[in-house]
């Protein structure tokens, strides 16, 4: 077996403020091998945004790894300097934003900006790097390219955005594209497309994918596997369709069956959603043992008392007392 | 007071909405069509599902019907009563909205009580027992607890203040409420407590649902009817079950098969139906049919001739020029 492209192992992120520290990510471990594409599922405040800043060392205070390694292709990564993390960014990870509008520059041609990959990361010259941006806008399909690398950001539409930010991120065919919820702010439609163009220029150029959403069937739709996070920990990892078909934490069992899906009614007639009750805890107040505890179906004394380790389950992991 | 109970609580007759933007000295005025020739009713008790994507003209179709932006032509008729000729007041114990951003749509220095109290005075409710009553009562009957009346909305989740928002706008017992994306601002886990809270109220208090939604898997859990709306215009409508399971317009096919379905990963079908590229500006819609640059199933037809919402079936109809032949 290979050495994966990235592992995470054993990750804690902490969180400063009112003069009291909190884990805002615990015990967060996996692995992207190369080419592969890996989800990252949760819901806003479960830390999956900020395990990817770690990864791509854009972590600021009050923000800051506790411990943990990051190993990017062989190299430990956590305490890098920030000149060799500079030289990592857009070399060998690429980074796609959920809002394309604040990730440009608003006063920079996007031409420019892609070329800028091309000049500071391959020491090419200005006059090629822009014949190799207009190639990228071609790649990414944005019509008459010849003309849109002179435009600026607030000329073109959302999806136009993002097709450069992706043309940005793939410049320099980086071995990781790191891409945290990159259609939220796009329609469906949209979406689909851009999903889609993802998916194969990252097949093309071999750069594997680690996407952050909190779309559980976007993400099982465009990756291999998937893990689960709820209150900044990983609390379940499988292949993309064992996921769905045979969740194994009741969170994920929740968030599959809460969901309105699809044909379901057709076949079915229209049943009662099943409800997560409760709320997401805030990190303040994350309740001690299992963090799921208040809002489980399955709840025990153990749940409360004790966090859950992981076990490994044949292709993936769970951390639940009750797992079957 | 008429004693007859219209059949229809909404009609919507060949409503248009256009705006004149820009300016004589720059370029010259253009004229926005957000909301182009569109007909429409809903029947009380029943919940119409209105899809489409941003810039579409929802929004916009749902502001005239609460009567905030009047309409360029067309009619628009609550209970068989012409809107412009109704006083606001009576607009709003008929007609009300959910609002998509439970953050923003509720004032932060209004507890929950005076939130819920305001409406009732203004519409002439001022016995303070009655008034203490009815905000009890519609609190109790979207799930928040009594001894939070005094509390303001920052202190509530995302979930409790849509509760709010809900308790709001069902507080004056309208007949018509209009929920503009009233799950999409919310955390994934909390959602399916608002759906199942909404079909409740539906029912217990007769309630009619416009629901402007762009998660399909929503819009088909909840509604009776769905009309989808691309650039101004309704491009199909029918009953829930024809518009999902026999979607006639390309469109309506395309936002389907964008909808990641986890448990089918996308085969050869769904890719073929895709639109692709983006909406067109309103501002200057393409000719014919407004959705030809993205259609798979283009024709020169498509581009010289607009097509009109015909029938395909019994209440199912479609605004395509092959809407009887097979995707």
């Amino acid at each position: 077996m290979t050495a994966p492209l990235l592992k995470v192992d054993d990750l804690h992120i902490t969180l400063e403020g009112d003069g009291a520290s909190y884990n805002a990510v615990e015990n967060v471990s996996f692995e992207i091998g190369r080419g592969d594409a890996f989800g990252l599922v949760g819901e806003s405040g479960c830390g999956k945004s900020i395990t990817a800043l770690a990864v791509m060392g854009l972590l600021r205070r009050p923000l800051g790894i506790g411990k943990g390694r990051i190993v990017l292709d062989g190299e430990e990564i956590q305490n890098a300097s920030a000149a060799r993390l500079r030289e990592l960014r857009g070399s060998k990870i690429g980074m796609i934003f959920q809002e394309p509008m604040t990730a440009l520059n608003p006063l920079s041609p996007v031409g420019r900006q892609i070329a800028e990959m091309f000049v500071l990361h391959q020491s090419a010259s200005w006059s090629e790097a822009m014949d190799r941006a207009e190639d990228a806008l071609r790649q990414v399909r944005v019509p008459s390219p010849e003309r849109r690398i002179r435009d600026f950001p607030h000329q073109l539409s959302g999806g136009m955005r993002q097709r450069v930010m992706i043309a940005i991120a793939l410049a320099c065919r980086p071995d990781l594209l790191i891409a945290d919820e990159p259609t939220t702010a796009l329609d469906v439609t949209v979406q689909a497309e851009i999903i889609d163009l993802m998916a194969e220029l990252c097949a093309a150029k071999g750069t594997a994918i680690l996407m952050i959403s909190h779309d559980l069937g976007l993400v099982a739709n465009m990756c291999r596997r998937v893990a689960v996070m709820y209150a900044g920990r990983i609390v379940e990892s499988q292949g993309a369709e064992a996921i769905f078909a045979t969740p194994r934490h009741p969170y994920t069992k929740g968030l599959v069956d809460s969901l309105p899906r699809l044909g379901e009614r057709s076949k079915r007639g229209r049943q009662r959603l099943r409800e997560i009750s409760g709320v997401v805890p805030s990190i303040a107040a994350y309740p001690s043992g299992c963090r799921f505890n208040p809002r489980c179906p399955s709840v025990t004394d153990i749940c409360r008392s004790a966090a859950p380790d992981v076990t490994a389950l044949g292709d993936g992991l769970v951390r639940c007392h009750h797992h079957e | 007071m008429s004693d007859k109970i219209p059949s229809k609580l909404l009609e919507l007759d060949d409503l248009a909405v256009h705006f004149h933007v820009g300016s004589a000295l720059k370029g010259g005025v253009k004229t926005l069509k957000a909301v182009d020739g569109v007909s429409l009713e809903v029947k009380p008790g029943e919940c119409l599902g209105l899809v489409g994507e941003s810039g579409c003209g929802k929004s916009t179709l749902a502001l005239s019907i609460m009567g905030l932006q009047p309409p360029t032509r067309g009619n628009i008729r609550l209970n068989g009563h012409e809107l412009s000729a109704r006083d606001r007041m009576e607009t709003a114990r008929t007609v009300q909205m959910v609002f998509q951003d439970p953050y923003a749509s509720l004032n932060p220095r209004q507890t929950v009580r005076r939130t819920l109290a305001d409406p009732l005075r203004i519409h002439g409710i001022t016995n303070k027992t009655e008034v203490e009553h009815r905000v009890m009562d519609m609190m109790a009957k979207v799930g928040l607890r009594a001894d939070r009346a005094d509390r303001y909305p920052h202190e509530f989740s995302g979930g409790q203040r849509q509760r709010i928002g809900i308790a709001r706008a069902l507080i004056l017992q309208p007949k018509l409420v209009i929920c503009d994306e009233p799950v999409s601002a919310l955390d994934v886990s909390i959602r399916a407590q608002i759906i199942n809270l909404l079909l409740e109220l539906k029912d217990e208090m007769g309630l009619a649902y416009i629901l402007i939604s762009h998660d399909l898997g929503v819009v088909e859990h909840v509604s009776d009817r769905v009309a989808v709306m691309y650039l101004g215009r309704i491009v199909e409508q029918g009953g829930w079950q024809e518009i999902f399971e026999d979607p006639r317009h390309p469109y309506t096919r395309a936002l389907i098969a964008a909808i990641p379905d986890p448990f089918h990963r996308a085969d050869a079908k769904v890719a073929r139906a895709k639109a692709h590229g983006e909406i067109a500006s309103a501002l200057n819609p393409p000719p014919g049919c407004h959705f030809n640059p993205r259609c798979p199933m283009k024709a020169n037809r498509c581009i010289s001739e607009m097509p009109a919402l015909e029938a395909v079936a019994e209440g199912h109809r479609a605004a395509c020029h092959f809407r009887n032949s097979a995707a």
